[in-house]
């Protein structure tokens, strides 16, 4: 016998295994409630008419359950696949639910209505980029950490990049742009001292030169006597300078 | 002079014998002092006590104290000692030992390339970056985050693109990478850098190189921007140097090779800009500085630009395809860092 009051009183008074109970609300965990909340007008056990909505795979279907099959729970709830089209499936749940009570009718719609907004969020969510969640092992990242540590100190990189740059400079891959460059300095002194080399070499060529042609000429020059340097000369000592003292 | 410590003596007494010792009320526990009761034996073939063994703390690491002083000094003379010996012989004098370092004692790695190894050369000049080095390409970068870059990765972006000569950076809205790839192709970038960002932080960097290259994945960490260092100059627009160190191995030629197809390639000297990809144990340094000559002897760097270690994590064929693409290389924690002394790079 199916009486829902005397089931009421007992669970709602008594133990129910699907009553969660917290400070405000009290919820129902049963998987076939309509609501999720626990009263009297939404617990499935304790009505005998009683009807949801529920989601498989994607697909909704609408349960419904009557007194005259109470005694038979095996067959219990009666299984309706609901239509892909949203108010095609709103009118398969009114005409199902013909002569139901309104809240449970109402209730059912809603649901319906919740379920399918969530299918379209997930099926966005996953052509949306996903983020992978990869675990970190906690001892793993502080050896690493310890190890970069470790390398930073040993490899002295700003001596290595000294290095580099100073080796680049002696390679010449700069140029002329640095006139500090010891191997440009070096060569040009080397090229002033041929250059200079090659100069007095010829000097003294010409001077061989010249001495040979004196020589071969050697005629007798009749030279006028030095003059005594004019007083003017003398009086003009100021404007000496080093290089006539020189001459 | 090392006494048994006792509860009243004051210990810079000098070492009596043994026998007066065992009349002397200890307190102390001395096990390990031998008692030779009948005849004073030379101090030298007592050993000293366990300090460890003494109860009272504050006694104790005085001990200990003395201890590490005298082992130090003791220390100290004996390197006065063979530095005199090593100048009294001058050239005989045995050379000096190398400490061992993990450098050193790297594990031989047979994927090290010999510079003139001509199967090397062979590959490298038809591998993937050629076309940067035959000077047929010229780098165009461009520069993205993950998904709603916070503002640490959106300032870590803006200094990478100012490091970056031709670089343009382009936020993520939401696209497939997969999807933003052909779009680069069109629009005729070489290199496509993706940061990702985790807690606020930019944390991993994806290096995919364009017309069908490689793709590296790096592991970025302690990042610091360019108003994080202190007195840090500004970055101008040009050219950088390329420093590429320690890229030994086959992998590391690699990635070297990537890097630095990422720079154009003739550097304006004019700029003294330098970037440095230092690898160090697998670690990845990178910086950027300013250098001046003081003479053919001395530089001075003065650091610019950001500054952050890389590691790398992984390295693909071909662009990003993470489900089937083909990874010539992939860090495996539990099987590869398994020995102190083997690096890959």
């Amino acid at each position: 016998m199916q009486h829902d009051d005397v089931i009421w009183s007992v669970i709602n008074k008594g133990f129910c295994s699907f009553k969660v109970k917290t400070k405000s609300q009290k919820f129902c965990r049963n998987e076939y409630s309509l609501t999720g909340l626990c009263n009297r007008g939404s617990c499935p056990l304790a009505n005998s008419q009683y009807a949801t909505v529920r989601e498989e795979k994607g697909v909704c279907f609408l349960y419904m359950k009557t007194i005259e099959r109470a005694a038979f729970p095996g067959r219990l709830w009666e299984k309706v696949k609901l239509s892909r089209n949203y108010e095609k499936a709103l009118q398969q749940i009114s005409e199902n639910l013909i002569y139901w009570p309104y809240f449970i009718r109402q209730k059912c719609k809603q649901r319906f209505t919740k379920i399918t907004q969530y299918l379209i969020r997930m099926r966005k969510l996953t052509l949306k980029q996903q983020k992978k969640l990869v675990p970190l092992s906690r001892k793993v990242e502080k050896r690493e950490r310890r190890k970069e540590q470790k390398a930073l100190v040993a490899a002295q990189v700003e001596n290595a990049i000294e290095k580099e740059l100073l080796e680049r400079l002696k390679q010449g891959t700069y140029g002329d742009i640095y006139n500090i460059s010891q191997t440009a300095f070096d060569k040009a002194l080397e090229e002033e001292e041929v250059s200079s080399e090659s100069e007095a070499e010829e000097e003294k060529e010409e001077e061989l030169e010249e001495e040979m042609e004196e020589e071969s000429e050697a005629e007798v020059e009749y030279v006028e006597d030095f003059e005594e340097s004019d007083i003017s000369d003398i009086e003009d000592g100021d404007k000496f300078s080093t290089t006539d003292l020189e001459r | 002079m090392t006494c048994p410590p006792t509860s009243w003596s004051i210990p810079n007494f000098p070492k009596m014998a043994t026998s007066k010792k065992k009349k002397m009320p200890v307190r102390e526990e001395t096990q390990d002092v031998e008692n030779d009761s009948a005849m004073a034996v030379p101090s030298s073939a007592i050993p000293p006590p366990n300090i460890s063994s003494i109860k009272n703390k504050m006694r104790r690491t005085q001990e200990f104290i003395k201890l590490k002083r005298q082992r130090r000094k003791e220390k100290k003379e004996l390197q006065k000692k063979k530095k005199r010996e090593a100048e009294a012989l001058g050239d005989e004098a045995p050379p000096k030992k190398v400490p061992r370092t993990i450098e050193n004692m790297r594990v031989f790695d047979e994927t090290m390339v010999d510079p003139q190894d001509e199967e090397v050369l062979h590959d490298e000049a038809h591998d993937e970056m050629a076309s940067y080095f035959t000077r047929d390409t010229r780098p165009k970068v461009l520069i993205t985050s993950s998904d709603r870059p916070r503002s640490t990765t959106t300032r870590f972006l803006k200094e990478l693109g100012q490091c970056i000569p031709n670089s343009e950076i382009y936020y993520r809205r939401g696209l497939d990478l997969k999807k933003v790839i052909p779009q680069a192709l069109s629009k005729e970038f070489t290199d496509i850098i993706v940061i990702n960002e985790d807690r606020r932080k930019p944390n991993g960097m994806l290096l995919c190189h364009l017309p069908d290259g490689p793709t590296a994945h790096f592991k970025i960490s302690n990042v610091k921007l360019h108003d994080e260092i202190k007195r840090a100059p500004k970055s101008t627009e040009h050219h950088p140097e390329v420093i590429l160190n320690n890229f030994n191995t086959r992998l590391g030629h690699t990635v070297g090779r990537m890097f630095a197809a990422l720079f154009p390639h003739d550097p304006q000297f004019s700029g003294r800009q330098a970037v440095t990809f230092h690898n160090q144990r697998d670690f990845i340094f990178f910086r950027h500085h300013r250098y001046l000559f003081k003479n053919n002897k001395r530089v001075g760097l003065n650091e610019l630009g950001p500054r952050f270690t890389l590691k790398l994590r992984s390295l693909q064929k071909g662009t990003f395809d993470s489900k089937f693409g083909e990874y010539e290389w992939v860090h495996k924690r539990h099987e590869m860092d398994t020995s102190r002394r083997k690096f890959f790079l």
